[in-house]
């Protein structure tokens, strides 16, 4: 099914993240092949073009190997996924961040709240 | 395809001012803008059917003209075919007409957006009416596909249907396809570059994806923002 966008990002972006987030939750495994380019670009209802970068871009970051005449493969490499993973974490508490403080919350505000949420 | 400084004028007004762009191999390009700003005249001219007033159109190194009909794939915004008519008949016409049509192909992409091909045309829905019209371009292999606003007065599911069409059906390495449209966000996600056209001219030409990078917003609000300026 087609999927919708955020506006203000590039579609290319949006797509190596959902694939990450879909590694890093299991629902892709290593050693799963990846779909064609075409039979990808056909489901996310994108550019042909923005799923080639899409792909080269995640064999860029050892997600993804490609098999010559075999396809695209998730790494089976268990530290490219774990770093993977720690790009995420990263990044979304990054943004986490930047939100609360640009609402004046301030960091030990923030790691209260988290100890007591995450301790319940 | 090469555009090079191509005006238009219908006796003394003028339609397009000075079109120069390129419409390089394996993209897919969206014409946009308001109603009246020489989308189709535009698209006329490139597929050989209106001579331009001045300026120079080519592909590959040929002047386009009508000659050159056999090497472009044009999808008018208007409904030309019989109502009469069957796909079937339709298709027939198409593989009679153009040499590098496929019958294969055409009956590929029907059952692909399950249009009935038995049926007379006036006996189908604008959706499917449309999903034919598509058949029979997206079936001639040729190096560029030219369509006018193919997407327009449809329903979303329609709208769908047909872009995934053009994504499934068009080598991409090979052949480009520009299309006018008006349903600028959701055509926007199948795009490589916009051409933004206001009164004859064309006020932008970007890559969608780098409109997003470099300035948080899509061909939308891109649009509304260059279009809110005025054109010098």
């Amino acid at each position: 099914m087609t999927q919708d966008f955020m506006k203000d990002r590039p579609i290319y972006l949006q797509l190596i993240e959902r694939i990450c987030g879909d590694v890093i939750k299991g629902n892709i495994q290593p050693g799963d092949k990846l779909p064609s380019v075409r039979e990808f670009a056909l489901d996310a209802g994108v550019n042909v073009n923005t799923v080639q970068r899409v792909y080269k871009e995640l064999e860029m970051m050892n997600l993804t190997e490609t098999k010559r005449g075999q396809g695209t493969f998730i790494t089976t490499n268990d530290d490219s996924i774990q770093h993977i993973r720690e790009q995420m974490k990263e990044q979304v508490a990054t943004q986490f961040i930047t939100v609360l403080e640009s609402l004046g919350f301030s960091v030990t505000e923030i790691i209260d709240l988290l100890q007591k949420k995450g301790g319940k | 395809m090469k555009l090079h400084e191509v005006s238009f004028q219908y006796k003394s007004t003028t339609i397009l001012n000075k079109i120069t762009f390129t419409v390089p191999p394996g993209q897919i390009i969206g014409i946009i803008g308001e109603n009246g700003c020489g989308k189709t005249t535009l698209l006329r001219m490139m597929a050989g059917i209106l001579v331009p007033s001045a300026g120079a159109i080519t592909l590959e190194e040929q002047p386009v003209t009508r000659r050159l009909a056999n090497q472009i794939a044009y999808q008018p915004d208007i409904d030309l075919f019989y109502d009469s008519h069957t796909a079937q008949k339709v298709f027939t016409f198409y593989d009679e007409q153009f040499d590098d049509f496929s019958l294969e192909k055409a009956y590929e992409i029907a059952a692909f957006l399950e249009v009935p091909t038995k049926v007379k045309l006036k006996k189908l829905s604008k959706g499917n009416r449309a999903r034919v019209k598509m058949a029979c371009v997206l079936a001639r292999e040729t190096r560029i596909y030219l369509l006018d606003e193919p997407f327009s007065g449809l329903d979303p599911l329609a709208r769908e249907s047909l872009m995934k069409a053009l994504i499934r059906f068009i080598d991409n390495e090979n052949s480009s396809i520009v299309l006018s449209t008006h349903e600028v966000s959701e055509v926007e996600p199948i795009l490589d570059q916009v051409i933004l056209m206001k009164d004859g001219r064309i006020r932008a030409m970007e890559n969608v994806e780098l409109i997003r990078d470099e300035r948080g917003e899509d061909a939308v609000q891109w649009m509304k923002s260059l279009y809110g300026k005025q054109v010098q």
